[in-house]
């Protein structure tokens, strides 16, 4: 008679906080911004920018938020000249994933005062690092409120509180919020 | 702190993009890092590029890297908020490639405990992806404050980066569920959503611990809508282990969720409900009437979401969905083609005979446009639809044929010839018109795999068909034009017609001929040995040889083989010392849900017996045992609820059982300690244990069928729940299991016999035995055929397990090897129905019917008996597993 230990095995339908398999960002050519992968789906370069070409010709002349795709829901929306996708398992809850991909979006569009394009984004790199780490953490959902993404990432740029701002500035920017309004 | 790299640029982002890619040359960027004062918006820049350059897949040698990261701590003196923040993730991101990472520990530490709260939560991100368990304990104080910091982004920082430390370092987390706890009733939605996933896996295989949790959480309500998710996870798979029944609070609790305001928190009540096994319409209903609602819903993701469920649903329940089918119609013009899709095959399968030509219709017209994932999905509707209703299958098998000339990947084409040759299975009448289709395919097909199964298919069917002779055009073709494999395949398939129509032999000779010249060895080695079995003329080695291949398993094989060559001897090699290949289990109808298996490489997996033998192999006591005959399904010997679980699996060899007693203790407060004559380990609370108990037969025996009364014995050291700390002191306890039966299945293995008339034929009549058995208690074929296939434990061919409907009468063949006798037995069982009454029947003509057979070949007598009373001797013996 003889006894061992064994190892418990963890079944594939374990509940857990591990929802987000990649957030990606490709611009209207298809060409990689910015790609971030949680897990192992996906090990090498080659293997990602193959998945990456694949997901682009399948969605980027289609605005219809959401497909399967080697196995994987994605889920997506585009902008002027950006493609954001977000990338979980099939078995994923769809409107969790869609969560993610709204505060990514509506986060990076406060930071960049609505100018949400490729040349707006590539000069303001860190700014999508810092709110894409506090969005997801190692695949897990960190925060899904993009006031509290903006508020977090803080990032101060041309926000200098007013009483730092010269006389010359504050009219600079009384004039455009009109033009804003005009234009609406 | 404006971070424009070029504001010359106005024509595009491309310049500067251009100076992002550019390779970083540390040596230049790192003196930048070091000048004084910090210009934080020149080394912020810096740290962009490299995060940019490392995200674009750029390869950074360790050196450089290490070089950089050491630069880059110097940049923890400047308070710029941006600046620290990249540093954080700096460090994240060049964790793995640059070495000494663990120096910024005491920087990254200060930050998580200072004053600064927009510092606190990435730092103790960034601190737990370099730590590891020693340091992680060194940091342990701070991490429980953190955890329970009334700012949100400390907490949930803290409570994410413990569940992500917790593979590493389960020790040392679980000492912080009572911190966990306390967040757990945070006011923040995030902190509640992450306390209530960290305590989930700590206490994941304490199944009491989260009953205990869920009733709490479920009463006392959650704000987060996240939370509500993990919680219905947590209840569903917990209410799916312990198979509660669905009029337990946890039931309720899923369905209180459908009326949740939330539509991520209701859809994932929904899917939960759907996914549940064996639930009732009635249950069904209200799940099915949210999806419903979300069929209309602006957002496509919810409309995808919601006829994805609904697509599940219509398998098992197609009549539940019927209620959808407008909505579902109104989605077939949906602008997403996904959604439109699933929308055509739920209807597929909700849709009555009727309709089914106009979906098809609709179907063909988008089917070009949609991605192979959901032209999988159709095709497996379609294969649904079939089986649903057989009548339509030559609108079917056209639709499939035409599909089947289309572009399309290897899984697409797959997909579509299973489905084909699930058709020509169920519906005989279909057969001819699907192997020509199939042969079609294979005049120009691009997948090895799909060819050869083809090739297969076709010398199998193909000589029992009336007009054998088309075939051999098309597979000779293949021999003519294709790669190895596929020319191997058909010599194959073309001895099989030769073996099987004798006036066709003269011609395959001819060919098989031809085939010895062939440049591939396989091929020559093939038709040479089929060339000489088939001109001996002999039935039986035609059905050895040709029709029913080897039997064993082949990873066994390999290593009986491997074995015998590490030992000369002068003995040939025995086929018989290798374990029987464990016959493939029946495929169920796999669930129909997209999922892409095209990653996972097709590797021939070991089988769970394979598996067993191994384990069993490397206990050194269990040296002597020979090859692993059979391995039972497990048995559950407690009910699923218990304090302790214990199942068993038998494991027979020739002349000895070994029982396998798999045992899990479920209370987290009792350590459970083996008694003293063993060697000593201990039980701790959820581990699994496994011990082994081996038992010799009398030697007369060929097989035996008893009873064992199990007791487990055991000390029992009660130990504090949260430290995992025992007493000193422990009891003595005893704990009565259920009766362990052996059974005759227990020494019958399962063989898969492809062509049964042969191996019949081939086992010769002098060693038939007819006899006639009532069965008192079984009230349809079904449940005979069943029953006898469980309790004979024999593997039923060609198909002959399904009964068809309004019969009275049916013939189940049955074949399986006995352990210790050489040889292979075939059993023919007629069934016959009467009166509400079922009688198996293995007797000779009775006036009624012709079919009676059972015959049984080189079975002891013995055997015989006991497979028609049940047990040989009814003696009660007595087990005690002792801990």
């Amino acid at each position: 008679v003889d006894t061992q230990f064994i190892q418990l095995t963890c079944t594939s339908t374990e509940p857990s906080l591990y929802t987000v398999k990649a957030v990606l960002i490709l611009d209207n050519d298809g060409d990689r911004l910015y790609a971030k992968y949680y897990d192992d789906t996906y090990p090498t370069v080659k293997e990602q920018k193959a998945f990456e070409k694949n997901i682009f010709n399948k969605t980027h002349r289609t605005d219809s938020e959401i497909a399967l795709l080697e196995g994987l829901t994605v889920v997506y929306k585009s902008n002027i000249d950006l493609f954001f996708y977000v990338i979980g398992s099939s078995h994923e809850n769809e409107l969790m994933l869609m969560a993610v991909l709204n505060c990514l979006f509506d986060s990076l569009s406060q930071m960049l005062r609505k100018n949400v394009e490729r040349r707006a984004l590539l000069e303001n790199m860190e700014g999508l690092f810092l709110a894409v780490d506090e969005i997801v953490d190692g695949g897990v959902i960190l925060e899904s409120d993009p006031q509290q993404v903006v508020h977090r990432v803080a990032l101060r740029g041309d926000d200098v509180p007013l009483t730092e701002q010269t006389v010359t500035q504050v009219l600079q920017s009384a004039k455009e919020q009109i033009k804003w309004s005009l234009l609406r | 702190m404006i971070k424009k790299f070029d504001k010359k640029d106005e024509e595009s982002g491309k310049i500067a993009e251009f100076v992002l890619k550019q390779k970083v040359c540390f040596y230049l960027q790192a003196r930048i890092f070091n000048e004084t004062p910090i210009n934080p918006r020149r080394c912020l820049h810096i740290l962009t590029k490299i995060i940019y350059l490392l995200n674009q897949g750029e390869h950074f040698g360790t050196t450089e890297a290490t070089e950089a990261f050491f630069a880059m701590t110097r940049l923890f003196q400047s308070n710029d908020q941006t600046l620290r923040r990249m540093c954080y993730l700096t460090i994240k991101e060049m964790a793995n490639i640059s070495e000494d990472v663990i120096i910024v520990t005491s920087s990254l530490t200060k930050d998580m405990t200072g004053k600064e709260d927009v510092y606190r939560g990435p730092a103790i991100r960034a601190l737990c992806r370099i730590t590891d368990t020693t340091m992680l304990q060194a940091i342990e104080r701070y991490m429980k404050q953190a955890i329970v910091d009334k700012v949100p982004s400390v907490s949930s920082s803290a409570l994410v980066s413990s569940l992500h430390m917790v593979k590493m370092s389960y020790d040392v987390v679980k000492r912080w569920v009572n911190e966990a706890q306390e967040a757990a009733s945070s006011d923040n939605i995030m902190v509640q959503y992450h306390a209530l996933g960290l305590l989930y896996h700590l206490r994941k295989n304490d199944r009491l611990a989260v009953t205990k949790m869920l009733n709490k959480f479920t009463k006392s309500g959650l704000k987060s809508p996240f939370a509500y998710c993990m919680l219905i996870r947590i209840a569903s798979k917990l209410l799916d282990e312990t198979e509660g029944g669905h009029d337990s609070p946890l039931f309720d609790f899923i369905e209180s969720c459908l009326r949740n305001k939330n539509e991520m928190v209701v859809y994932e009540a929904a899917s939960a409900i759907v996914h549940m096994p064996n639930c009732t319409a009635r249950e069904l209903a209200p799940a099915v009437s949210v999806l419903q609602l979300f069929c209309s819903s602006p957002k496509a993701a919810l409309r995808y979401a919601a006829v994805r469920t609904l697509n599940k649903v219509a398998m098992k329940h197609p009549s539940a969905v019927t209620a959808c089918n407008l909505d579902l119609e109104n989605l077939i013009t949906d602008s997403n083609r996904s959604i439109a899709t699933l929308a055509i095959t739920t209807l597929l399968k909700t849709g009555s005979e009727s309709s089914v030509d106009r979906l098809m219709k609709q179907i063909s017209s988008f089917v070009s446009e949609i991605s192979d994932e959901f032209k999988v999905v159709v095709v497996q509707a379609i294969s649904a639809l079939c089986q649903k209703y057989p009548r339509k299958h030559s609108v079917m098998m056209n639709f499939l044929s035409n599909m089947l000339r289309d572009d399309g990947g290897f899984e697409y084409k797959r997909a579509i010839v299973d489905c084909i040759i699930s058709i020509i299975e169920e519906n005989p009448e279909s057969k001819e018109t699907g192997l020509a289709h199939l042969c079609e395919f294979i005049e120009d097909c691009e997948h090895t795999v799909l060819a050869t199964k083809i090739l297969h298919l076709l010398g199998k069917e193909g000589p029992r068909t009336p007009q054998p002779s088309k075939y051999i055009r098309f597979i000779f073709n293949r021999v003519v034009l294709e790669s190895e494999a596929v020319r191997a395949a058909a010599v194959s398939a073309l001895a099989k017609f030769g073996a099987q129509n004798d006036d066709l032999l003269p011609s395959v000779l001819v060919l098989l001929q031809r085939c010895m010249m062939d440049s591939d060895d396989e091929v020559r080695d093939r038709a040479t040995f089929y060339m000489n079995v088939l001109q001996q003329k002999q039935k039986a080695l035609n059905a050895a040889y040709i029709f029913n291949g080897l039997s064993v398993s082949i990873p066994g094989l390999e290593k009986s083989l491997h074995q015998y060559t590490l030992e000369p001897s002068e003995k040939p090699f025995d086929m018989k010392t290798v374990p029987l290949a464990t016959a493939p289990i029946t495929e169920q109808k796999t669930e129909i849900a997209p999922v892409a298996t095209s990653k996972l490489p097709e590797k021939l997996a070991p089988s769970r017996q394979d598996i067993y033998q191994e384990q069993l192999a490397a206990i050194p006591e269990f040296q002597g045992l020979g090859p692993l005959f059979k391995s039972s399904e497990p048995v559950q010997l407690t009910e699923a609820e218990t304090e302790y679980v214990v199942r068993c699996i038998k494991h027979t060899f020739a002349g000895h059982m070994v029982f396998q007693f798999d045992c899990t203790n479920t209370l987290n407060d009792q350590l459970l300690q083996k008694v003293p004559h063993f060697s000593y380990k201990t039980w701790s609370p959820r581990r699994p244990m496994r011990s082994y108990i081996w038992v010799i037969y009398a030697s007369c025996l060929f097989a035996v069928s008893c009873t064992f009364s199990c007791t487990m014995k055991y000390l029992v050291r009660d130990c504090d729940p949260n430290t995992g700390e025992p007493d000193d002191d422990g009891y003595d306890d005893e704990y009565v299991l259920e009766d362990l039966e052996v059974t005759v299945a227990d020494h019958i293995q399962k063989v898969l016999k492809p062509n049964f008339g042969a191996a019949w034929d081939e086992v010769g009549d002098e060693f038939e035995k007819e006899e006639t058995f009532a069965l008192a208690s079984v009230r349809t074929l079904d449940e005979a055929v069943g029953n006898i296939i469980s309790f004979l434990g024999m593997q039923p061919c060609e198909r002959s397990d399904k009964v068809p409907e309004n019969k009275n009468s049916h013939v189940l063949f049955l074949a399986g090897e006995l352990m210790n006798i050489s040889g292979i037995g075939a059993g023919k069982l007629a069934l016959l129905k009467s009166q509400d009454r079922c009688s198996i029947s293995s007797g000779y003509n009775h006036q009624d019917s012709s079919l009676h057979h059972m015959r049984i070949y080189q079975f002891n007598p013995i055997v015989l008996q006991s497979v028609a009373f049940g047990f040989l001797s009814e003696r009660v013996n007595k087990i005690e597993i002792c801990i």
